[in-house]
């Protein structure tokens, strides 16, 4: 069989069990969030937290609730990581330092997972599962949590309330992630992901020492790429042997990844009792994500770099029992969600190739986006969309019998400020500094785009990276950790903020003068404006990275 | 707002900790338990010697130094299994098309092919640098190079090659590989077996 089809092949295995698995998980989801009954275990977590599970909360104590929450679980895990020497399996490695303690935190609780350190030789195996996996459910289920408040909003009329966060954050990890979570590592563990509590040390076969590295992976592993997360277990993330020993788990990890981002537009469906309009956004989501693969795919295929045409094969940096296919496949799908695990070197793809998985982050991780903030992140593009249609014909925007007026705008409109302000910033001011040219591991232009993939990855909670930048420096664990921080929280305060006025809201009757916000000619203007907003805010800096690079 | 916030934060606390005894602890401890009953698959997947020593794992190579060993891929980490790493070169960077010029000499010269017979993954560093497999094409460059230094026949060491060759996954998933631990494994029994 030649290349070609059998990556062809392997992309429409994903696509049929995608098919296949989306109207049951969607509505499960929708259940999940919709229904009033809790479980005797859920009850006894809200015993334990001191929550009343049915008291719903303001917008506003929406809100808190999720900072506090996320305070708490940053001071929380950098505790745990830097006292990991008094911990049990800590492998007798001393405690992180606080400033990749801070950036580690702050990475994994805003479901970011970049990583300035290596796991095999900086962590124990209970920082790791009692801290790092934790993180990897809570962080995807408070993404999940957002997107439900946003979407009660537009569900809502005149309520002051949009559920309570504690209860959906619950339930959103008991019920949806923990059990797919389970059945995700058992397959793992089959295919040979290792799930133990102990390194071997053994004679190799010239009579050399080896090591087998151990740990509970698997169950790392399968949250890592359930929850958009994407924090490896080992450095090289799932390029290593024991984190995706073979082509069968790289395409189980692909589906883990795109599941739940893919179905909770069936979800978001099923709650507003408006299918035509989840298929639209649906319909746009998976524009783009071929859009990316199809380049991504041709520029890695062809060998559309000097380095490639010279080794017959852009081979540099991949496994051989993934090649290239299956390697642009995972590229482009964990930079399309915001998950960031990586089967192959993204600093070794070809400059196109690597210049794609860069703006499929740039565009604010929305072809799916991660777990929630997907779809929270593609709802604020679609208002942003009505709002720009509205300009055009002269209308009073409106999204689902929502107006969309001042200040919703407003909050639409710091959104979408927030994480190019952040990326643009972080990289101007990380390139003004002497110490940046150091740090690259690449001259010349490539070496500016590993400073640009550096803090789009960060802003847009993606944890990617062009990874012979060396990130360890206190600057960049410090800015990378404040624009992680920032690109998460503003966002989701913003989009709360929002649900909040749209739920206050009545809804607005449907006329022959509303702009129709389904079907193709809306999905195609929805794309345009996610191409526009990322293409003109970022245009300059592409320039001088990928593609000057592709060009010369 | 302060009090709400601290109210708040007492019970992200409460909860932090009562999910962390259950997703922390619980899952993956019984994950470790559910994969004790799984054997080798979910420890490492270990690779033993004819005596049944356990020398290394299948998924992660090793550094095989002299002519007698099936060579693995080039590695940016020195084949060190607590340092997995990919060289991060970028594409277009000097230092590593020198590197690819390098080692498709080395190679060329070492099997005594020609340099346009050697396939890309013998001039690339992988992504893990523990990568475990080698194209099909590089393994069959090898075999007589390896049937000299060994004194096997190339038939002998052709048909080991063979038996540790995997096609695509159902035919159409990743790439054919050949499984450089596993088949110098069966090369040092057979070798020991033939001295016995």
């Amino acid at each position: 069989m030649s290349d070609t089809l059998a990556g062809l092949l392997t992309i429409g295995a994903v696509v049929l069990v995608l098919a296949a698995v989306y109207v049951p998980l969607g509505d499960y989801m929708a259940r999940v969030f919709e229904r009033t009954s809790h479980s005797r275990l859920e009850r006894a977590l809200y015993r334990v937290g001191g929550v009343d599970p049915d008291a719903e909360q303001s917008p506003r104590q929406y809100a808190v609730a999720v900072l506090a929450f996320s305070g708490v679980c940053v001071v929380a895990l950098m505790a745990l990581l830097m006292g990991q020497a008094a911990l049990p399996m800590s492998r007798e490695l001393p405690g992180v330092g606080w400033d990749t303690a801070l950036n580690t935190a702050v990475s994994f609780v805003t479901n970011t997972n970049w990583q300035s350190y290596a796991g095999e030789s900086t962590l124990g195996f209970t920082a790791q599962m009692a801290g790092l996996a934790v993180q990897n459910f809570l962080s995807a289920a408070v993404g999940l949590t957002v997107a439900v408040a946003l979407v009660r909003g537009f569900t809502r009329s005149h309520a002051g309330t949009i559920g309570n966060f504690w209860v959906d954050l619950v339930r959103g990890t008991l019920r949806l992630l923990l059990p797919i979570a389970v059945l995700g590592a058992l397959a793992l563990m089959a295919g040979g992901v290792v799930q133990n509590l102990a390194d071997t040390t053994a004679t190799g076969v010239t009579g050399a020492p080896v090591v087998v590295p151990g740990g509970p992976v698997a169950s790392q592993e399968s949250i890592k790429l359930l929850g958009t997360n994407g924090g490896g277990f080992f450095n090289a993330n799932s390029a290593h042997p024991l984190e995706n020993p073979t082509a069968l788990t790289n395409l189980l990890q692909v589906l883990l990844i795109l599941v739940i981002p893919i179905s909770l537009t069936r979800t978001l469906g099923t709650l507003l009792d408006n299918r035509r309009q989840a298929r639209t956004i649906l319909g746009v989501m998976l524009g783009l994500l071929v859009g990316a693969l199809a380049l991504t795919t041709w520029a890695e295929v062809t060998a559309q770099s000097d380095a490639a045409r010279a080794a017959g094969a852009a081979m540099e940096g991949k496994e051989s029992r993934f090649g290239v296919w299956a390697s642009a496949l995972f590229a482009v799908v964990t930079t399309g969600t915001s998950t960031g695990a990586v089967n192959a070197s993204h600093d070794s793809m070809t400059p196109l190739g690597g210049g794609v998985v860069l703006l499929n982050m740039l565009i604010g991780e929305v072809s799916p986006g991660g777990v929630g903030s997907g779809l929270y992140g593609m709802l604020m593009v679609s208002i942003l969309t009505v709002f720009l249609c509205g300009l055009m014909v002269g209308r009073t925007p409106e999204l689902l019998g929502k107006r969309i007026g001042k200040p919703e705008m407003t909050c639409v409109a710091l959104y979408t400020l927030t994480s190019p302000v952040l990326v643009l910033l972080g990289t101007g001011v990380a390139m003004a500094l002497p110490p940046t040219l150091d740090a690259m591991g690449n001259p010349g232009q490539h070496g500016f785009t590993e400073v640009l993939y550096a803090y789009a990855s960060a802003a847009n909670n993606n944890g990617s990276a062009f990874g012979g930048l060396t990130v360890t420096s206190t600057f960049f664990q410090v800015t990378l950790a404040i624009a992680t921080l920032l690109g998460r929280l503003v966002p989701i305060v913003l989009v709360l903020m929002l649900a909040g006025r749209l739920a206050r809201q009545g809804l607005a009757p449907r006329t022959s003068g509303t702009l129709p916000t389904d079907g193709p000619l809306f999905a195609g203007v929805t794309t345009a404006v996610v191409l526009v907003v990322g293409a003109l805010t970022f245009f300059p800096a592409l320039v001088l990275g990928p593609v000057a690079e592709a060009l010369s | 707002m302060l009090t709400h916030l601290s109210r708040q934060g007492a019970v992200a606390l409460r909860l932090l900790l009562a999910l962390t005894v259950l997703l922390g602890v619980g899952y993956p401890l019984t994950l470790v338990g559910a994969g004790a009953l799984m054997g080798d698959r979910a420890d490492g997947m270990p690779v033993r010697d004819a005596h049944g020593q356990v020398v290394g794992s299948s998924l992660l190579a090793q550094r095989f130094e002299g002519d007698q060993w099936l060579q693995p891929r080039p590695s940016a980490s020195d084949w060190d299994a607590l340092a997995s790493a990919p060289s991060n070169l970028g594409p277009s960077n000097a230092e590593l098309l020198a590197l690819i010029e390098e080692r498709r000499t080395e190679v060329a010269e070492r099997e005594g092919v020609e340099p346009s017979r050697v396939p890309p993954d013998a001039v690339t560093a992988s992504g893990s640098g523990l990568d475990p497999h080698i194209s099909p094409e590089y393994a069959a460059i090898q075999v007589a190079r390896i049937a000299r230094a060994t004194g096997l026949t190339e038939a002998q060491v052709a048909a080991l090659v063979a038996a540790h060759t995997h096609d695509r996954f159902l035919g159409f998933l990743g790439q054919p590989v050949v499984e450089v631990v596993a088949v110098n494994v069966a090369l040092a029994d057979l070798v020991a077996a033939r001295e016995d």
